[in-house]
């Protein structure tokens, strides 16, 4: 084990010393650096918050312009002085604006990947992989059960069910931040080119998607006022998951409900959320991609978080590695 | 394979009755024979090859992972062929075989062969045709839709060939159709001939009554009808045929295996309608037994010898079908009734006895004997016409049913859950409970039932509102809702009858429960208590 490492886990967050810093730390802190926009990394209330400007542009929209009392962009690969370290970030492959951030302090370097995929996503940045000797990995697809399969495939399932039914619509549960416009772009590649109809609260999210260049088709709130009943047959419309179980989605005709998520890859949790068309689409490394990118990189020591940590420590130990959970608190480790 | 595996997931996902009809039917349409014929027989249970054990493929899934992190993942994943299937690792994917050339295979196959194909298959597959493969090949494969809808799925694909087959037909032919039913799907499509039902025992569709509407009842010609009592136990068919002895459900599952006794007792020529009780011989004649006696009996694979003794089935026969070498179904009702005496006189009268003929002057006595029936068992009259022959299905017309009015308790809501199909996304289903003593004085609710009927769309709204302002906890998709002594929403919950069960912490289980009333005027200090409910068992 690296003896006098410069990132130890605390009750808010991973604690740099040399910077006086936190990671995506959950409670309010002084100084906070933050991965990516999903909220169980990027809270309100910080002093002052280091991130890439799309992540701070989708807290602004999330949270609103006053989440912070101070914000600072970091450009890709650019180093950033703080106290007696050293920071930069670099494209996780998340979501939009998703970091990695790497931290060298005392001959020292860890870097913190946040919540990552390796898979291309041609709605943001893609994975880079920077070398360390500490590399602390997410682990929410952490279990060899989970392998996800080509998202062009999934997506054919969709065009498959409005082909054989026309007259109904398939409704598709999706987060809102990230998942709901890498399914629209999968949609469009595919050559979706309908409208899609979206949930309210996903809309000003595929705005700033769309104004960062990111090219969705024609995307319309799904509210009954703006088209009758009739209107969505044969259509997508793409919703929040709890919109998709709840009252939402009786709006539209005989729906297909779909859900986009990692978790989909097992029958009984489709079943159980009521989910008659699975969509394996993640946003998060499968195992595969997870046990490949620490081979790749090599890193002396590997720390795991939020997820299933047992299960990726103990492959660490069959392929003669060092790891250890970090067992972080407050972070979602179910979500997708 | 592939088609068929997607099939199986399409099932699992699929909620509503209609959605799955359609899923099979176009699966029959699609998939070549001997394919569809193999998926019909796993759908009705009639395909069962058990070439591997469950056990032997998780140790050579756990070899090729590590047995920690097969572990790991079977205990996320809870289910053993899924996690067989997602974590073994596969080294390409090729052209899965047929599922007709897999079943034959497989059944073909000694143990060490049939373990070694199984893993080059597992090799080669995608997870989705691996966990059909896993449940086949372990003989662990349920479709999760029953025989009845695999066989209106029949009727259906027929129909969309222009070919009109009723699914009583299909059924009336089944027990002689044997996998992968070439012929019966021949026939289905137009290609060929109604297959020979000619196997010994076979089942005959059974014929059902309609609910007698009650203001049906000033202009009904009582002098024309058989009054019969409607007991509430299982209606079987039992055949004894060239030596061959089935007991039927009513659907047609072949239901011998759970009644040794009773068809150890079937020594004769023909085929008899009836209900299937708990009956002990006293010498003279039978007494019934409760419904809970009737529960020892059913849903079990096989019986011990001392549930044999302590609730002996017996059989109290309504109609003759087949006597001896003749089919008499088309005779009248009044006829097969005579041969119907004379058939079970010559019969073990500690097994069987004949549903006696009741006498009602006029409508009103009907009512006195349908009021207060002799039998907890009792759940009503029938009334047959004597000139009626038996007919498949629920002819409208020759039978009726006239049920006991239900019982009827108040009940407090408790726990509310989403329902599914159209309901999906509103919470219809729901536990509710009694009192076990008055609020007051320290009594608290206990759950005695669950009912998802019995409200309009519109209630339903009000329900799922009520639920929605008033959760008060959450465990999983259920929703704990408040109910105090002074807060909460009563149900007028009607039942069709009570059991005693030990299962339950109420010490009660109800039969067909459901919302009868909303009580929202009601506050749920005066509900029901659950000694009152307990007065009811008998």
């Amino acid at each position: 084990m690296i003896a006098n490492p410069i990132l130890v886990p605390r009750p808010e967050g991973l604690w740099c010393e040399a910077g006086r810093f936190f990671i995506d730390p959950v409670r309010a802190v002084d100084r906070a650096l933050i991965t990516h926009a999903h909220s169980d990394h990027a809270r309100p209330g910080h002093a002052h918050v280091l991130a890439t400007r799309q992540t701070l542009d989708i807290m602004a929209i999330r949270m609103g312009e006053r989440f912070a009392a101070a914000t600072q962009a970091a450009q890709w690969g650019e180093m950033i002085r703080i106290g007696d370290a050293s920071v930069s970030f670099h494209p996780a492959g998340h979501v939009l604006g998703s970091a990695q951030i790497r931290i060298e302090a005392n001959g020292q370097v860890i870097v913190v990947s946040g919540d990552y995929k390796r898979r291309a996503d041609p709605t943001c940045a893609a994975f880079e992989p920077v070398a360390c000797d500490v590399f602390i990995t997410e682990a929410t697809f952490g279990l060899p059960v989970f392998r996800h399969p080509d998202t062009r495939d999934e997506i054919t399932k969709v065009l498959d069910v409005l082909a054989r039914s026309p007259e109904r619509s398939v409704v598709i549960g999706a987060y809102a931040l990230g998942k709901a416009q890498r399914v629209i772009r999968a949609l469009r590649d595919a050559g979706y080119d309908r409208p899609i109809h979206l949930h309210g609260s996903m809309i000003p999210l595929c705005a700033y998607y769309q104004s960062q260049g990111i090219e969705l088709g024609d995307l319309r709130p799904a509210t009954v006022e703006s088209g009758r009943r009739g209107d969505f047959s044969g259509g997508v419309i793409i919703g929040t998951p709890s919109a998709i179980a709840d009252k939402w989605s009786r709006r539209f005709p005989d729906p297909v409900v779909a859900f986009a998520s990692g978790w989909m890859r097992i029958r009984q949790r489709a079943k159980q959320g009521g989910v008659e068309l699975p969509l394996i689409i993640s946003d998060h490394s499968d195992w595969d991609e997870l046990t490949a990118t620490i081979s790749e990189l090599n890193p002396q020591e590997v720390w795991v978080t939020h997820g299933r940590e047992e299960a990726l420590v103990r492959w660490c130990a069959l392929h003669q590695r060092v790891a250890r959970p970090l067992n972080l608190v407050g972070y979602e480790d179910e979500a997708e | 394979m592939h088609a068929f595996s997607r099939l199986l997931e399409a099932l699992v996902l699929t909620p509503s009755r209609n959605g799955k009809l359609d899923l099979v039917a176009d699966f029959f349409a699609r998939a070549p024979d001997p394919d569809r014929g193999y998926a019909l027989a796993a759908i009705t249970g009639d395909l069962d090859i058990a070439a591997v054990k469950g056990a032997t493929l998780r140790s050579l899934a756990a070899e090729r992972v590590d047995a920690e992190l097969f572990a790991l993942s079977y205990d996320f994943v809870g289910d053993l062929a899924e996690t067989i299937a997602l974590i073994w690792p596969s080294s390409s994917t090729e052209a899965t075989p047929p599922l007709g050339e897999v079943v034959e295979t497989l059944s073909r196959a000694t143990r060490p062969q049939a373990l070694k194909l199984v893993t080059q298959w597992l090799d080669t597959m995608e997870p989705g045709d691996r966990y059909a493969l896993v449940k086949l090949a372990t003989g662990g494969l349920r479709m999760g839709v029953s025989a009845r809808l695999a066989k209106q799925a029949l009727a259906q694909f027929a129909a969309a060939r222009g070919t009109m087959i009723a699914v009583e037909e299909i059924e009336e032919i089944w027990p002689a159709q044997t996998p992968p039913y070439r012929a019966l799907f021949a026939w289905l499509e137009g290609r060929g001939t109604r297959p020979s039902g000619h196997a010994l025992a076979p089942f005959r569709p059974v014929m059902l009554a309609h609910p007698l509407e009650e203001d049906a009842l000033a202009t009904l010609d009582l002098g024309a009808f058989q009054i019969e009592w409607k007991w509430d136990g299982i209606r079987v068919q039992a055949v004894s045929d060239g030596g061959v002895r089935r007991l039927y459900s009513r659907t047609g599952d072949d239901i011998s295996t759970a009644f040794p006794d009773l068809v150890a007792a079937m020594d004769f020529e023909g085929a008899l309608d009836g209900e299937l009780l708990v009956g002990h011989f006293d010498g003279r004649a039978l007494s019934i037994g409760s419904f809970s006696d009737l529960q020892q009996r059913l849903n079990r694979k096989s019986v011990a010898p001392a549930l044999l003794r302590q609730y002996p089935a017996c059989l109290r026969a309504y109609d003759l079908l087949v006597d001896g070498p003749d089919d008499v179904r088309a005779l009248p009702l009044a006829e097969r009734r005579i041969r119907l005496d004379r058939f079970a006189a010559t019969l073990d009268p500690a097994r069987f006895d004949v549903s006696p003929v009741l006498n009602a002057a006029d409508i009103a006595a009907l009512g006195q004997l349908r009021a207060d029936p002799p039998h907890g068992l009792i759940e009503g009259v029938m009334l047959k016409r004597r000139d009626s022959a038996y007919l498949a299905g629920r002819p409208k017309g020759p039978w009726f049913k006239w049920k006991r009015d239900a019982m009827t308790v108040d009940a407090v809501l408790m726990y509310a859950q989403r329902g599914h199909g159209k309901r999906s996304g509103f919470y219809s289903d729901y536990t509710f409970g009694c009192w076990t003593d008055d609020p007051s004085a320290g009594g608290v609710l206990v759950p005695v039932g669950k009912a998802y009927s019995g409200f309009t769309d519109e209630e339903l709204k009000r329900i799922d509102k009520f639920v929605r302002d008033n959760t008060v906890d959450r465990h999983g998709p259920v929703r704990v809702v408040r109910a105090t002594a002074d807060f909460g929403l009563v149900f007028e919950v009607a039942f069709e009858g009570l059991n005693a069960s030990a299962r339950h912490k109420s010490g009660v289980a109800m039969r067909f429960p459901r919302i009868a009333r909303l009580r929202f005027d009601k506050p749920p200090h005066e509900a029901d208590r659950l000694a009152t409910l307990k007065q009811l068992l008998r």
